[in-house]
């Protein structure tokens, strides 16, 4: 009598767990479908938006569906519309990101990585404080250094081109750089410099040989940060450049904003995606290195 | 001609004096072990003997060739690192043979050594993996296949076995040693293991605070620990310290602690000094396992203790017992049944005993 009395309030609590569960586990992914949607939310409205004629946009809503596929927008934000002056469009400013990034990822990244480097197995007397300086530049804000580097780059005679946001993207990433690739290499054991050492290989042997095979995760993190910061940047862009040596950014800008005529949304729309896309891919390529960049550090050798 | 000399050597970090004076010899194909407690300097004397770190005063000397300036990879010397530090990058052939590419050896002789050490060492099945393959013995054995092919003059072992489980640490230990015996390199071996120590070494020195505290044969270091930190270093449990005063008798010398009646006739005691020995503070060291729970030697001497405490450790029971309110350690074999709290007939092998200066605590 006791046992089965035990054994049914047993049963009713398991059915009770079972219903508080599945209660939780829909409140769980309504939950994330709402934050999901939130976010993809204004991704639809540019994608859809890019997608239809002025008429569309003007008589719809802004959720509606397009009529068709109609890429016309995409091509003029891409390309112009063929007539002279006026005409702003990213093909040529898509080239001068792609050409400012390039090397200044490249530059920073190695640069950071030597001092990394250096930092943790080549130890020095005060080499804390060239680290502490280094990560100060971290919270240096960019408005900061607006002044001085711009009459660094006049000095320099490099201001207004590529070359010379190369160099400011490239300086200002550094500390980040640096950051990243000293907290990996000190967890990698100093034994393996000594022994390289005692196997004759010298200051570059030993990194380009022992350290740099094994830093592939914390370069993708690095690439990844510097060129999604080197990318979007706006302001180094637009104060250090302007008219043919502006990246992209800067030119999207003055396409939308400074348009005299009528607002042209689907264009707009098709830049402002198109601009973003580069960044996309290099999330979705090295994206899942990210993740693991970011939590492994340990180097088992 | 001395395979490696050490005179006069200091380094310090800062203001932290880390070696202080240090003179060392090791004769060709011995096997000398520094060994002392973590913190005691005998890395930095190993990294120093290596190259890897700087010198404040002294020289160090390999083959009567003053080294002190010479780059690592110039010394003549290998090295085998605490966690192995095999190249993560490289297979094992890669690490194994990275250090003779850099010194331009021809490809011949590489193949040579490197089929010849691989072959020695068991690893020519592994050749072609990386390190993270191989299980913890046989990247030690790469590790040290790295530094065999090299043909040094001198070994170097910093701590090799301590990230070894306790079973393949033995089976590495009699491997180094059959190493050692096949090939008569002259090695320096850093650990903190007394056990790995004594049964590797031709010589030990036990360090401690910068400073070697003696420096003998395994045998010696045992038997006539030259101070009482080699003395409680040495052996486990370490040797009994009781603290007491020797006593002149009509002719006899008596160890006697105060406020008790307890006396330990000394005779036959190798004295450094004999003079001024009345009076003195001492302290008498006696080692675990020389305290017998019958008479084995006609010398034995006899002395009643309380037991107080009783440690069962499968093969052995270690006892504790009170000598004048002072703890005193003996080692029996498991199948002996002492009573606690009762005076039991202990018999002290006084020729294995030890004495030190109180003060001083050097040997007397």
């Amino acid at each position: 009598m006791q046992d089965s009395l035990k054994s049914s309030s047993y049963q009713q609590l398991e059915q009770k767990s079972k219903y508080t569960n599945m209660f939780l586990r829909w409140f769980l992914y309504f939950i994330l479908i709402l934050f999901a949607s939130y976010f993809i939310f204004p991704l639809y409205v540019m994608v859809v938006t890019s997608l239809k004629t002025m008429e569309e946009i003007r008589q719809g809503t802004l959720l509606s569906w397009p009529s068709g596929l109609n890429l016309e927008s995409w091509a003029v934000a891409w390309g112009g519309r063929g007539y002279g002056a006026g005409d702003t469009f990213l093909r040529p400013y898509f080239w001068n990101s792609i050409k400012m990034v390039v090397p200044a990822v490249f530059f920073s990244t190695f640069i950071g990585a030597m001092t990394g480097y250096v930092l943790t197995k080549w130890r020095f007397k005060g080499d804390q404080w060239v680290f502490l300086f280094l990560l100060f530049g971290c919270f240096i804000p960019f408005q900061a250094i607006l002044l001085p580097m711009a009459r660094t780059l006049g000095v320099l005679g490099i201001s207004n081109s590529v070359v010379g946001l190369v160099l400011v993207h490239t300086v200002y990433g550094i500390p980040f750089t640096t950051l990243f690739f000293r907290n990996y290499y000190i967890s990698v054991p100093t034994e393996l410099v000594k022994a390289a050492r005692i196997d004759g290989a010298g200051f570059f042997k030993i990194f380009f040989k022992i350290l740099l095979p094994i830093s592939a995760p914390i370069i993708v993190v690095t690439v990844i940060w510097q060129f999604t910061q080197i990318w979007n940047d706006f302001l180094f862009g637009s104060t250090f450049s302007f008219g043919e040596a502006a990246p992209i950014q800067v030119a999207l800008n003055n396409m939308v904003l400074s348009s005299t005529s009528v607002k042209e949304y689907n264009v707009d729309m098709a830049s402002a995606i198109i601009a973003g896309i580069p960044t996309l891919i290099v999330y979705v390529l090295a994206g899942k290195y990210f993740i693991r960049g970011l939590t492994s550090g340990a180097v088992k050798g | 001609m001395k395979t490696l000399k050490i005179e006069e050597l200091s380094k310090n970090f800062g203001s932290t004096e880390v070696l202080k004076k240090i003179n060392l010899e090791i004769d060709e194909g011995n096997f000398l072990v520094l060994l002392g407690p973590s913190g005691c300097g005998k890395s930095t004397l190993l990294n120093i003997i290596a190259g890897l770190e700087t010198i404040n005063e002294g020289d160090v000397f390999i083959d009567d060739y003053n080294v002190s300036k010479v780059e690592p990879k110039d010394r003549n010397i290998a090295m085998v690192f605490q966690s192995y530090a095999l190249y993560p990058s490289m297979n094992v052939r890669e690490n194994m043979i990275f250090g003779l590419k850099q010194a331009k050896t021809s490809k011949e002789k590489i193949q040579e050594q490197l089929e010849k050490v691989s072959k020695f060492l068991q690893v020519d099945q592994l050749l072609e993996r990386k390190p993270s393959q191989l299980s913890g013995g046989q990247r030690q054995r790469v590790a040290i296949g790295r530094a065999l092919v090299r043909e040094p003059r001198i070994f170097l072992f910093d701590e090799p076995l301590s990230n070894l489980d306790a079973k393949l640490r033995v089976e590495m230990r009699r491997e180094i040693k059959k190493l050692h015996q096949q090939l008569k390199t002259t090695v320096v071996y850093v650990t903190h293991d007394q056990t790995e120590a004594m049964s590797l070494g031709t010589n030990i020195a036990i360090m401690n605070h910068g400073v070697i505290q003696q420096n003998d044969t395994p045998e010696k270091i045992y038997n006539n620990p030259s101070n009482t930190f080699v003395a409680d270093f040495i052996g486990s449990p370490s040797m009994n310290l009781i603290k007491g005063i020797l006593k002149e008798n009509s002719e006899d010398l008596l160890f006697t602690v105060s406020g008790s009646n307890l006396e330990i006739p000394i005779k036959d005691y190798d004295f450094k000094d004999k003079s001024n020995l009345n009076n003195k503070e001492v302290f008498f060291g006696i080692r675990p396992e020389h305290i017998f729970f019958k008479k084995f030697n006609e010398s034995d001497f006899e002395i009643n203790l309380r037991a107080d405490l009783s440690e069962y450790i499968g093969h052995e029971q270690i006892m504790t017992f009170d000598y004048a309110n002072q703890e005193l350690l003996a080692k029996f074999p498991s199948t002996i049944k002492i009573d606690l709290g009762k005076e039991t007939k202990l018999y002290f092998d006084l020729t294995q005993a030890s004495l030190f200066d109180a003060q001083t605590e050097e040997r007397i």
